[in-house]
């Protein structure tokens, strides 16, 4: 699809999508980044506009059905691999790894199953507690990052997570994913694919198990109480990893 | 207790005015090398400018003095609040100007970033983490989102294609 | 060697010294390079065990720092004679080792072009960033100290700046201890006792490498130390060691009492390898029961070269000590699910996470001791630190023999 296709495309619509996304634009610039749920003005286009903010309103969870998780199976690592510009340098214990697979065991019974385990976006993180510049942070919707530039790479967050969610960059990267920006001496750990979510597309781990027909997770609004997710959440049965620390993550379990 | 006349215990006799002496005149000697050796410098004014479309987003000028301010404001804007306005962010500058001979924008001091960067002796950090190569396709709504975007947020007197080459 | 032939040497042996350090540093300057240019793939650091060798040198280095300030402090804030000569060498030790145990926690940052952004980014949650500010200022005060006792006119103020000092470097170490103390995530940390166990640590370290730099200075400049000075400080430091002994103690007797801690107690006291063996060999043994034995010992207690060698071996087995508690409790795996074996690609259950120290570690922390001996040489060479006991009335009575 060239630029022109694109710019024709749009120009029919343009007046109209203009005036409203500038009133929406309006509003949020001057409700700063609280916006009432449902009041978006863009859901013509059903995206946020490039120019607000994270609503703070939202806030972006998964439900991980680990009965639909195969053993065996890694179909998210390899597509957040893809996503985020990943490439195996053949030193595993300091590479990177923002979602791995945990196969588990009970030591009683026997039982078996697995589960993807990656940052869980905790809603009080540990580890935006002890950053000591304020990189690691948590966004107004819920996504706890790691702001790169300020990063000094002291790797405290990494002592502090209670999920091993963080991994430090141990070498330079080339090549990276324009969108994905990583590099050698900070530390850096699952977005929730937050370049595709703000572009309303589901984290690349999500969509490869959709695609891959698992079904196994789902991606949504927590705070919403019409989206699927907080449907489910509300109706079977679901835990939190490491429960008693009471961080109030924002990846639920079922069948844990 | 201690003698309170003497807690200094000089074992090198230290003259304070022979040694400022010495230090203003290597001072004086590093400054005339430093102005002898800069005018050897030849590349003055002929920076290559590597950029598609006729002109960037704010004058040349501006941007020679301030695109760092603009880079800074823009990635708190993107990273801490997600806001992805195209316009000064750092992947439309790479668009624009990375370089047709390795299409980058780094690499040798005949690409735009380094070129100038090398010049004027300022670490470029940025492409540490961020790609110094211009992503190929943009997204379909992201596109749609740029041009809606450049309209509301682009100075008055620009085209609306500005914000996306 | 007589002290008649050292004298006729000791300047050239001082510079050989000095020059030693020196290069010791510039080894560590170079591996800091090494591992800022190629990332810290070259070290034996991982996603597993993040924190290395550098932070044990750094840990002991910025504890011990506090801890010799307690020397001072001693004197200054509790009022005791004998110590208020020793307060200045104290002083500056205090700054020399913080100076060198910062510089190698700083170069072992990921980026350490940004430590700037340490001051200008400040999280107020995180006891790193309080840490900024704890030891900016602990450099200011005790600066401030050293001036109010050795500048003649200041000489009024040193009894409250020295009170500044005691109170800020209280809240120091406990910001030190608390930096594993607040972390909930890990079955070693986790606990409020780590706070004044690192207090009673600081002690401990402290006037162990006080007692020894002393005695180096002494035999240096051939003079020897009162037995009665002496037979108070090796007192006080087998109460300090016995104290660092209580708390370890109680710490391993509450874990054990926890069902959820079992694991991770076997793994420290039985099976954990390497760390077992430090822990009861060259933490209990070595570094506390011996040089407790040495300390408590009528007659040996009473040589100058005993209790240097039991400061010594309390510096080993503060090292061990440290390795144990920072890298044997990073080694045992993060317990996500209890009752159930993990395993995964990035390493979840293994037991125990491998870590072996590689020279550049090594090299950078041996680069912040240097640090600190470099400037504790200069410091000696140009100001008059040596303690001077003036045997006047007051002093003859607190050291009367008891």
């Amino acid at each position: 699809m060239s630029n022109m296709d694109k710019t024709q495309k749009d120009a029919g619509s343009g007046r109209q999508f203009t005036r409203r996304q500038f009133v929406g634009a309006g509003v949020a610039a001057a409700a700063g980044l609280a916006i009432a749920p449902g009041v978006t003005l863009l859901d013509l286009a059903h995206a946020r506009p490039a120019d607000q903010a994270a609503d703070g309103a939202k806030r972006w969870g998964m439900l991980v059905d680990t009965n639909l998780c195969k053993n065996g199976c890694t179909d998210c690592v390899a597509a957040c691999g893809k996503e985020n510009g990943f490439a195996s340098t053949g030193h595993p214990e300091t590479d990177p790894q923002w979602i791995r697979k945990i196969e588990l065991k009970e030591i009683k019974s026997g039982r078996t199953h697995s589960l993807p385990m990656m940052c869980q976006h905790c809603a009080t993180p540990p580890c935006v507690d002890v950053c000591p510049t304020g990189a690691s942070f948590k966004r107004a919707d819920g996504i706890v990052l790691v702001d790169r530039h300020i990063c000094i790479g002291c790797r405290y967050c990494m002592m502090a997570c209670p999920y091993k969610a963080r991994s430090f960059v141990h070498e330079e990267h080339h090549d990276q994913n324009p969108d994905v920006p990583r590099g050698k001496g900070c530390v850096e750990g699952c977005t929730m694919c937050v370049q595709r979510v703000d572009r309303d597309l589901l984290p690349a781990c999500v969509e490869a198990c959709k695609a891959a027909g698992h079904e196994a997770m789902l991606f949504g609004d927590l705070n919403d109480p019409n989206s699927e997710i907080s449907k489910r959440v509300a109706t079977y049965a679901s835990t939190q990893v490491r429960a008693d620390l009471n961080l109030n993550t924002g990846i639920r379990y079922r069948g844990i | 207790m201690s003698n309170p006349a003497s807690f200094l215990n000089w074992q090198i006799a230290l003259n304070w005015r022979i040694a400022l002496n010495w230090l203003g005149a290597a001072c004086a000697a590093l400054l005339l090398f430093g102005v002898a050796i800069s005018g050897a410098g030849a590349d003055e004014g002929k920076h290559q400018i590597d950029a598609k479309g006729d002109k960037c987003v704010r004058d040349t000028e501006y941007m020679r003095r301030n695109h760092m301010v603009l880079l800074k404001h823009q990635r708190d804007d993107t990273m801490r609040k997600g806001i992805r306005t195209t316009q000064y962010s750092l992947k439309n500058c790479v668009d624009c100007h990375a370089s047709p001979k390795n299409n980058s924008v780094i690499g040798s001091n005949d690409n735009f970033c380094q070129g100038c960067h090398s010049y004027v002796a300022v670490k470029l950090d940025c492409f540490e983490c961020h790609s110094s190569k211009p992503k190929d396709t943009a997204h379909p709504l992201q596109a749609g989102q740029m041009q809606a975007g450049a309209m509301v947020t682009a100075p008055p007197g620009t085209s609306s294609d500005e914000g996306r080459k | 060697m007589k002290y008649e032939d050292f004298q006729r040497i000791e300047e050239r042996a001082f510079y050989a010294l000095f020059a030693l350090f020196g290069v010791v540093v510039l080894l560590g300057a170079g591996a800091w390079h090494y591992m800022e240019e190629h990332g810290h793939v070259v070290t034996g650091m991982s996603n597993q065990v993040v924190w290395g060798i550098p932070h044990v040198f750094a840990i002991f280095l910025i504890v011990a720092a506090s801890g010799v300030l307690n020397v001072a402090s001693i004197g200054s804030v509790f009022g005791k004679t004998l110590y208020k000569a020793r307060a200045p060498l104290s002083g500056m030790l205090a700054l020399a080792m913080l100076g060198g145990g910062l510089a190698v926690l700083m170069l072992d940052l990921g980026r350490s072009d940004r430590i700037i952004i340490a001051s200008t980014y400040f999280n107020p949650t995180s006891v790193f960033a309080w840490n900024v500010i704890l030891y900016s200022g602990f450099f200011g005060i005790v600066a401030a100290y050293l001036v109010s006792m050795m500048a003649p006119r200041m000489k009024a103020y040193s009894k409250y700046i020295g009170l500044a000092a005691f109170i800020w470097r209280v809240i120091l170490t406990t910001g030190t201890g608390s930096i594993f103390g607040f972390l909930v995530a890990r079955q070693a940390y986790d606990s409020a006792l780590l706070a004044p166990m690192f207090i009673v640590m600081s002690f401990s370290y402290g006037l162990a490498v006080f007692i020894l730099v002393q005695s180096t200075m002494y035999s240096w400049n051939g003079l020897m130390l009162d037995a009665a000075i002496r037979r108070r400080m090796k007192n006080l430091l087998a109460i300090f060691v016995s104290a660092v002994l209580y708390f370890t103690l109680v710490y391993h007797m509450t874990n054990l009492y926890f069902a959820k801690q079992t694991d991770f107690e076997r793994f420290i006291l039985l099976d954990g390898g390497i760390y077992t063996s430090l822990f009861w060999f060259g933490q209990v043994i070595v570094g506390s029961l011996i040089p407790l034995a040495i300390l408590f010992h009528p007659q040996l207690s009473s040589r100058c070269s005993a209790v240097v060698v039991a400061s010594v071996l309390i510096i080993f087995g503060a090292f061990c000590q440290l390795y144990v508690f920072i890298i044997g409790a990073q080694a045992f795996p993060l317990n996500l699910f209890p009752g159930m074996e993990a395993t995964s690609s990035f390493f979840d259950g293994r037991m125990p996470h491998p870590y072996t120290p590689s020279l550049p570690e090594v090299l950078l922390g041996l680069g912040g001791i240097g640090v600190a001996g470099l400037i504790t040489m200069v410091a000696v060479r140009a100001f008059q630190f040596m303690p001077r006991d003036d045997y006047d009335q007051t002093v003859k009575a607190e050291i009367a023999p008891e």
